[in-house]
């Protein structure tokens, strides 16, 4: 990074003055209802501090990829509103958040090398190629991929195509990075490097990272606040800080502070499923 | 990045242990020789083959003729018979180009507005549709010149699966990544040229390849219907001719004029798509197993 890249606060200062912060978002009753009746998403109500990280963790249907894709702005709430206090707004009064997202699937253009699909994000703002292309390297640098700047995606093992889509989310250098699942359809051990990586980068970076997952594991693994979602009608049943220090490394997971956090994450989610049970 | 890499308790992510797909190795030599050889062998059978049976019973030359005759009827009426296949081709590329041209802009345009797609679409469905032997005699009648009627047949039957295959890509665009674009205030040009039209692009050259075949096809069928005739006409022309003169040689010679015309343009089109696709699209792609 240069000196002049404006870097948000680091990750090391987030615990003690996050709270005292006006949020970066505030969800305030929002709904959703789709049209064919089902309730998505309930009366959520929730702020996301600057510098958080956020899983929200809960059982399929639970509305958790609706909060996200509400959060990004796809698609709009039935009811309830988000507010970004600390962004700024365009001439219409809308809210102009710095968000990237990275989806389930890597969601990569086939068509174009590595280079040119983190260069995307960029290229729709009219940055040229050559102006973007230290940005693009340094973000596939964060990742590791800078040597493959060249390759075609189907070049790419899954796990790789993944860093490519956390290097586009990177390359704009958001404020707030909504993941949905990102790493779910990956195998275990390239899960779990994965998982380093990205704690690694959000310790140096310290950006706001909105994390959906079903895994419990991953959850406390990662993030200083699960917010635990049941379904039917999708709804926030717990909110639960995980107190441990960062950098959080592989010993981590076979800590005893790890596994009573994962206890209590994994009763808050078996009591969210207990009240469907007859499901 | 030099800042990063001070950075001593950022480790460089490992991840070079990840596998890659394998892709086979191309084509050894030996293969890629094989490959030419054998249909090339295939042909030499087909026409020794041929040339025997027409020797050994003797059958008469108007009724088959024997492979010599014909190449001797290709290179003495050569002068005939290229005219008239500059004139068929003239016609093929001509509709081929204006189906292409059609084809996309009005799979971009259907595909930018779902009132135009309704109003429009059936039209096109019924052009295809309807026998273009049927159209054609209407044609005849409407069009300024015989050339011109002949034009616009081959464009009907060319132009449909250019449209058909384009709207089809342009449609099948990955919901994710439109989502991204919106995501990141792309404008529905940009999402146009940057996202839709390369993902329509696999489905244009299929369409493509179906088109060229098609066009040849039309060019000729609407020349039968159309009986034209004397100077200015196609290789259809000269193949009825030929039948009704029982000069079979050169009928035979037309003939083989025509599909050799047919397979330059698969092969012309398969070149094209596989250029434009080898190095992403998985039909272009070998994996080894």
């Amino acid at each position: 990074m240069s000196q002049s890249n404006p870097v948000p606060a680091s990750a090391g200062t987030f615990s003690a003055d996050s709270g005292s912060r006006r949020p970066l978002v505030r969800l305030s009753g929002v709904s959703k209802v789709f049209s064919n009746g089902t309730t998505a998403l309930q009366n959520m109500t929730m702020d996301i501090r600057q510098g958080e990280f956020i899983s929200l963790l809960g059982p399929s249907g639970c509305g958790k990829s609706t909060v996200l894709r509400i959060i990004a702005g796809l698609g709009d709430p039935s009811s309830g509103t988000i507010e970004w206090p600390t962004s700024g707004h365009d001439a219409s009064g809308k809210a102009l958040p710095e968000i990237s997202f990275v989806f389930q699937e890597p969601t990569l253009m086939p068509w174009a090398t590595v280079f040119k699909n983190v260069w995307l994000p960029l290229r729709l703002k009219g940055i040229s190629k050559q102006e973007a292309h230290d940005r693009v390297m340094e973000a596939l640098e964060m990742v590791g991929l800078a040597k493959f700047a060249d390759a075609y995606p189907r070049e790419l093992s899954g796990g790789m195509k993944m860093r490519v889509s956390i290097a586009r989310a990177l390359v704009t250098r958001p404020k707030i990075l909504l993941m949905d699942e990102p790493f779910a359809a990956l195998d275990e051990i390239t899960r779990f490097k994965l998982n380093n990586d990205l704690l690694h980068l959000w310790e140096k970076f310290g950006w706001t990272v909105v994390f959906v997952t079903h895994s419990v594991f991953e959850s406390v693994y990662l993030s200083n606040r699960i917010v635990v979602m049941a379904a039917r009608p999708g709804r926030v049943v717990n909110d639960m800080l995980v107190d441990a220090p960062y950098p959080r490394e592989e010993d981590f997971r076979t800590t005893s502070v790890y596994n009573d956090y994962c206890r209590d994450a994994s009763a808050a989610l078996h009591a969210a499923m207990d009240a469907n049970d007859h499901l | 990045m030099k800042a990063l890499e001070e950075q001593e308790q950022v480790p460089a992510p490992a991840i070079l242990d990840e596998p890659q797909p394998v892709f086979a190795p191309r084509d050894t030599n030996f293969e890629r020789i094989l490959k030419f050889v054998i249909p090339a062998a295939m042909l030499l059978l087909l026409v020794a083959l041929w040339g025997w049976y027409v020797e050994a019973y003797k059958v008469p030359h108007y009724i088959l003729p024997s492979p010599k005759r014909v190449a001797m009827s290709l290179y003495d009426d050569w002068g005939t018979l290229s005219a008239a296949l500059l004139v068929t081709l003239k016609i093929t590329f001509t509709a081929l180009g204006i189906a292409l041209v059609g084809g996309v802009g009005l799979a971009v345009l259907m595909s930018q507005s779902r009132w135009i797609e309704l109003a429009l679409y059936p039209y096109a469905v019924i052009l295809q549709v309807t026998p273009i032997v049927a159209i054609a005699p209407l044609i005849l009648i409407y069009a300024p010149s015989t050339q011109s009627a002949l034009l616009i047949c081959a464009w009907i039957v060319a132009f449909f699966p250019v449209l058909s295959n384009t709207t089809q890509g342009l449609k099948s665009t990955d919901h994710n990544l439109l989502n991204l674009f919106e995501l990141y205030g792309a404008s529905s040009w940009q999402t146009l040229v940057y996202l839709k039209l390369p993902n329509a692009l696999p489905y244009f050259l299929a369409g493509l390849r179906i088109a060229g075949g098609l066009a040849l096809i039309a060019a000729v069928v609407a020349e039968f219907a159309a009986g034209s005739a004397g100077a200015g006409s196609g290789l259809a022309y000269r193949l009825l001719e030929s039948q009704f003169r029982l000069n079979i040689p050169r009928l035979f010679a037309a003939l083989i004029l025509l599909s050799f015309t047919g397979v330059l343009i698969f092969a012309a089109t398969s070149l094209l798509s596989h250029l434009l696709l080898r190095k992403w699209h998985e039909s272009a792609l070998k994996r080894e197993n």
